[in-house]
């Protein structure tokens, strides 16, 4: 299946990666030779077969749910752009 | 002592001949004189590594050494360690310092070992040549002009340098063992699951795996027995026992069952390749195995669902470097939307994004069922022939790369890029272990034999590595550095 200019966008805007129409040009191309390859797939019927999602099967264990980690706040913060008061700090999205 | 394995240094340290301090001094002056043409570590932490080394020689005054205490590791930078940059090759997490040890880490910390620091590789590990670095590209020893392989060709560059005796790396497609094959070392991909994937920044979940890169199986041997084994911090990680991987090494080969996958002798394998590898199969014969031939008949289809899988769990993966909590932000955002497109726009280099937007794309409304349900089908099918063929045979081998080194440069086209993986990506959908070791000189590049066995037989692959090394001696072949 080829790739459209107007499907990369869309991808870059699902992905909240900056594309600009010129560098989605480009990716056009690149993705589409990929794809191309990727289309290897369709020659082969997989009616009825099981999609395989963990290489050894294995399903999510579960533990028992207490609190096991302890409040490492502070250190965590130490590396984000921008806090106060122990929140991290974005742009302003309610006026 | 920079030549030395991780066995013999091991034994130098028990008995006294040098201590811990002389011989992380004698690596660390190494890296100095010689790193600044290969480019291999990204860190290196030269205060933590004396004080690991008078820790670790404290310790040994005291008696209280283990096997590994005093050895000197480098980590591929995508291992977390507390209060090192930890940037996984990306302008993204330049600025990150980790704030806690990835479990492997703490476990080779526990064992006494030394970190000297942290190695190049590929953005994230989407690679196959480390030139996808924001470090820049990383040299092969054996050769300036060639690439080391990827995406732990760091890792690779400095064992063969012999600037670090021993490194970690991952291997998601084939990232451990194609780069110790260009640089002629040995490496190992464990099963999935064997060993904690805890602070190892995810690339693709269900197929990533940290194993040991080492001169030779016996040094691989020891680390896993440090590395491998259940953490309640990583669900995927297997609760099952671990056996001490040393100890069957010298275990006689006589009827040996080995398989040789026919579609790994076909076209775009390099004839020099080829006859190392059917050469270092003639080694096992006389050695007392036997050779059959077997088919991996879904072989064709690896890389497509690869490159289905592989981006699609990235997309999801990655979708965490926003700006707001660690690694880069963009300057002056003008609302959220902003923060988060510039930044990841910033942050991220060509191949990453080129994943990143393959893998939204694959996922998203309208196309699932095409690619990505299509593919993990397609990775049972490809799991299968592997279970089939171990009823046959006790290994599979072939080649690790489809041709030696490439110059830096040479595979400018993505697609090209990625068919460099064709014998090591099924390993990874399917789950099973997988060894790369030095099998010959072509053109004095290094050629790499790999062996392949089923889920958790990386003891026995060890062993058939060990008694290949104990029979030849292309593991011992050094690139010629001029001191």
């Amino acid at each position: 299946m080829a790739i459209e200019h107007a499907n990369v966008l869309r991808a870059a805007h699902l992905a909240r990666l900056g594309v600009s129409d010129a560098q989605a040009e480009r990716y056009v191309d690149d993705l589409s030779r990929i794809l191309e390859m990727v289309d290897r797939l369709a020659e082969i019927d997989t009616e009825g077969v099981a999609p395989l999602s963990h290489p050894l099967d294995a399903t999510q264990p579960l533990r028992a749910d207490e609190v096991i980690e302890t409040d490492r706040r502070d250190t965590f913060q130490k590396v984000a752009p921008a806090t106060a008061d122990g929140l991290y700090l974005v742009p302003r999205v309610v006026e | 002592m920079h030549d030395k394995t991780l066995a013999e240094l091991a034994r130098g340290l028990a008995a006294g001949d040098f201590s811990s301090r002389e011989l992380t001094t004698s690596l660390l002056a190494r890296i100095k004189r010689h790193d600044p043409a290969i480019n291999s570590f990204i860190t290196v932490t030269e205060e933590q590594a004396l004080e690991d080394a008078d820790a670790a020689d404290a310790l040994r005054h005291r008696g209280e050494a283990g096997v590994l205490g005093g050895l000197p590791l480098a980590y591929k930078d995508i291992f977390c360690t507390e209060g090192v940059r930890t940037s996984a090759g990306s302008k993204m997490l330049d600025n990150f310092i980790a704030p806690y040890n990835a479990t492997v880490v703490e476990k080779l910390r526990h064992a006494g070992t030394v970190s000297l620091g942290k190695t190049n590789m590929d953005e994230f590990a989407m690679g196959s040549s480390n030139e996808n670095s924001y470090y820049g590209p990383v040299k092969n020893p054996w050769n300036p002009t060639l690439v080391p392989g990827g995406s732990s060709g760091g890792s690779a560059a400095a064992v063969a340098a012999g600037l670090a005796p021993a490194a970690l790396g991952t291997d998601t497609g084939g990232s451990i063992r194609q780069p110790a094959a260009f640089c002629g070392i040995t490496g190992l991909k464990p099963t999935y699951g064997r060993i904690s994937r805890y602070g190892m920044i995810a690339y693709a979940s269900s197929l990533d795996q940290a194993g040991p890169m080492a001169r030779t199986a016996e040094d691989c041997a020891m680390l896993m027995n440090a590395m491998a084994g259940h953490d309640a911090r990583d669900s995927t990680s297997v609760a099952r026992n671990v056996p001490d991987y040393t100890q069957d090494l010298d275990k006689p080969l006589n009827g040996l069952k080995i398989g040789l996958p026919v579609e790994y002798f076909g076209e775009g394998l390099a004839p020099e390749v080829e006859s190392a590898v059917r050469e270092a199969v003639k080694v096992y014969e006389s050695l007392g195995a036997q050779v059959i031939d077997v088919s991996l008949p879904h072989t064709r289809l690896a890389i497509p669902a690869y490159y289905v899988i592989a981006p699609a769990e990235a997309s999801s993966n990655l979708s965490r470097y926003d700006g707001v909590r660690f690694g880069h932000r963009c300057e002056d955002p003008a609302d959220l939307e902003d923060l988060y497109k510039r930044t990841r726009a910033e942050g991220f280099g060509d191949e990453v994004k080129r994943r990143i937007l393959i893998g939204t794309h694959t996922l998203s409304e309208g196309f699932f069922d095409a690619y990505y349900r299509k593919a993990q089908q397609v990775r049972r099918l490809i799991r299968q022939d592997f279970l089939d063929a171990f009823t046959r045979v006790d290994v599979l081998m072939g080649p690790a790369a489809p041709t030696t080194a490439f110059e830096l440069g040479a595979k400018a086209d993505p697609v090209q890029m990625y068919l460099q993986d064709i014998y090591t990506i099924a390993i990874n959908l399917a789950g099973i272990p997988g060894i790369s070791v030095p099998a010959g000189l072509a053109d004095n590049r290094p050629v790499g034999l790999q062996i392949l066995g089923p889920h958790f037989g990386e003891a026995h692959l060890l062993n058939v590595a060990h008694v290949y090394q104990q029979a030849t001696d292309w593991h011992q072949r050094r690139p010629e550095i001029k001191e």
